[in-house]
């Protein structure tokens, strides 16, 4: 029940952004959910893309450094105090959410959120235990 | 690991010569060549003639040292042909020096000067392993430089089959390596990894390439980065060494145990001198290269200052040679980065840098002054994407990095990581530093 995320190292200097999001949109690639945290020195852009093997060897090929990670994407009701209880319920039982970030189209009366966490397996068992509905690859795709 | 090619020696009467005879040997040709400098190079007369040398004064080695230095800005200020011995009829090759600064430096080869390069650049390629059964690829750029043509005529000499591909165009030549069975390449260090990247990159497995033995030179090669050439390509590294002024390559040689590089002394009388004091080291202590031709007629050269750093050992190597081994060059006084006051050569960078699976081998070095104070800042390539995952494992790398100079240069270094290929490649001789100090205030 996992997404396929795809990280990317970033120099914080002009223009390297856009030739990371201009390969992309080169190649007709389509961000479903993006983030970046930065240093003074350098970025990591994080995202959830259509078609994650094709934007690897597109990145690959413009000699970017890059890893791809499964992630848990969720559906949360958009109202007050849903996040939290998701998290909640990972954070009892023990599991270390290390970033979260959303989804850019929101779904029907949902959000989307992405959780990064120390233990995947345990955080699916967890969440689904809890009536939350996750989202996979296919899913994302059809968003 | 890669096959040690077999120990042969291409001029054993020479190469195996008892060390007193060899000593005898120079002295007759110092006191030849001190005479037909001064009989033929005006420039010379001048210098030796009001200090009253002449071959007949010179009773020792040891007297070179009243010789005064020849330096780079003597063959400049008497461009082109002004320290030319022979006459314009007897040079037959004339080559350049790239002179990035100023006028190029010009040097020229008679009949027997072209011989005698062949001579022991066959010796030097012998040394490393090559034999006439070896197909070998030159991908130094043919031209003024002298390093292509010089290798070529010596493997020529011992049989081997030359493609003299020239540097450049990458893809074609490791389509000719494929294709031709290529079992040596002449390189720079850093052209043989970037071909070795290059390789990996494509879709032929590296079991189609045939190559066995990798003969580099015309720049510094620290053993990490030979280590990395050699398990990347799984061929076996040796260095030579050597300078246009004085010939070419074929000045010293690895032989296969790599205990250092042989000099070839019946044409060479190589001294190793305190940068400072300019008296001799003792064995094994660094000092600068300063070379004398004994045997050139083109454009003979007493005690030229090479700037090259490296230190001598005259004791016996497993191979059977008897000659002076030079260590790998340390660095060029003039590559030598005076930071805070602490010395800094490139190549103590490189040793930190290379071995590392985080980063490429290609890197730079940027010197700037911010107030008062000099800064460091090395540039890396990050090639290991796991590493992205936590922020924390990438300041990790950067103060594995930081660390490890600190204890190789006692210098604190700003670690910059870059995205792969964004370092400049370069096919001859990498330029590695930056030096921003005189631009700002």
């Amino acid at each position: 029940m996992n997404v396929t995320q795809i990280s990317v190292f970033v120099e914080n200097k002009t223009g390297r952004l856009s030739a990371v999001t201009g390969a992309l949109a080169g190649a007709g690639i389509d961000i479903r959910a993006v983030s970046i945290s930065d240093t003074t020195e350098f970025g990591i852009l994080r995202m959830i893309v259509n078609e994650p093997d094709r934007a690897c060897e597109v990145l690959r090929a413009n000699n970017f450094t890059i890893s791809v990670t499964e992630v848990i994407a969720a559906e949360i009701d958009d109202r007050p105090g849903a996040l939290n209880s998701a998290i909640g319920q990972l954070c009892g039982a023990n599991i270390s959410v290390e970033y979260i970030y959303a989804f850019l189209n929101p779904l029907d009366g949902k959000a989307a959120v992405l959780f990064k966490v120390d233990d995947n397996r345990l955080a699916v068992k967890v969440l689904t235990e809890n009536g939350v509905t996750l989202l996979d690859d296919s899913r994302i795709r059809s968003l | 690991m890669p096959e040690r090619p077999a120990n042969r020696i291409w001029n054993k009467e020479i190469e195996t010569m008892p060390r007193a005879k060899m000593r005898e040997l120079q002295l007759e040709r110092l006191k030849y060549i001190v005479d037909y400098c001064i009989n033929n190079v005006e420039f010379y007369n001048k210098k030796l003639t009001p200090l009253g040398i002449c071959g007949d004064k010179i009773k020792t080695l040891e007297d070179i040292k009243y010789i005064p230095f020849t330096v780079k800005t003597d063959l400049r200020d008497n461009y082109p042909f002004g320290l030319f011995a022979a006459k314009r009829s007897d040079i037959v090759r004339i080559h350049a020096s790239s002179g990035t600064t100023g006028k190029p430096t010009v040097v020229g080869y008679t009949k027997s000067d072209l011989e005698n390069w062949a001579e022991l650049i066959a010796r030097i390629v012998t040394a490393g392993g090559a034999t006439s059964d070896d197909i070998v690829q030159i991908c130094f750029g043919y031209g003024m430089f002298t390093g292509a043509l010089g290798l070529h005529y010596g493997l020529e000499k011992i049989g081997a089959a030359v493609v003299p591909t020239s540097s450049g165009n990458t893809q074609k030549q490791l389509m000719f390596m494929r294709d031709f069975g290529t079992t040596g390449i002449v390189a720079t260090p850093s052209y043989a990894m970037y071909l070795a990247e290059s390789a990996r990159a494509l879709e032929f497995p590296m079991s189609d390439y045939r190559l066995r033995i990798g003969l580099l030179g015309s720049e510094g090669c620290t053993e990490a980065l030979r280590n990395q050439i050699e398990s990347t390509w799984n061929i076996f590294v040796t260095d030579n060494y050597g300078l246009s002024e004085v010939m070419g390559p074929g000045v010293s040689g690895d032989c296969v145990y790599r205990t250092g590089q042989h000099i070839n002394e019946d044409h060479f009388l190589v001294e190793c001198l305190d940068k400072n004091t300019m008296e001799p080291v003792p064995e094994g202590e660094p000092g600068e290269i300063v070379i004398t031709t004994l045997t050139k007629q083109g454009i003979p050269l007493l005690r030229y200052r090479t700037k090259d750093i490296s230190a001598l050992h005259y004791d016996a190597c497993p191979c059977g040679r008897t000659s002076a081994r030079m260590e790998k060059i340390k660095g060029r006084t003039d590559d030598m980065l005076k930071i805070r006051g602490v010395n800094v050569f490139p190549s103590q960078v490189e040793s930190v840098l290379v071995g590392m699976d985080q980063i490429s081998t290609h890197y730079k070095l940027v010197v700037r002054r911010e107030g008062y104070t000099d800064t460091l800042e090395v540039c890396v390539e990050l090639i290991d994407g796991s590493l992205l995952e936590r922020y924390g494992e990438l300041e990790k790398l950067q103060k594995k990095i930081k660390e490890n100079l600190r204890s190789v240069l006692g210098l604190d270094a700003k670690i910059t990581l870059v995205s792969p290929n964004t370092i400049e490649r370069f096919q001859g001789k990498a330029v590695r530093v930056v030096d921003l100090r005189n631009e700002s205030k």
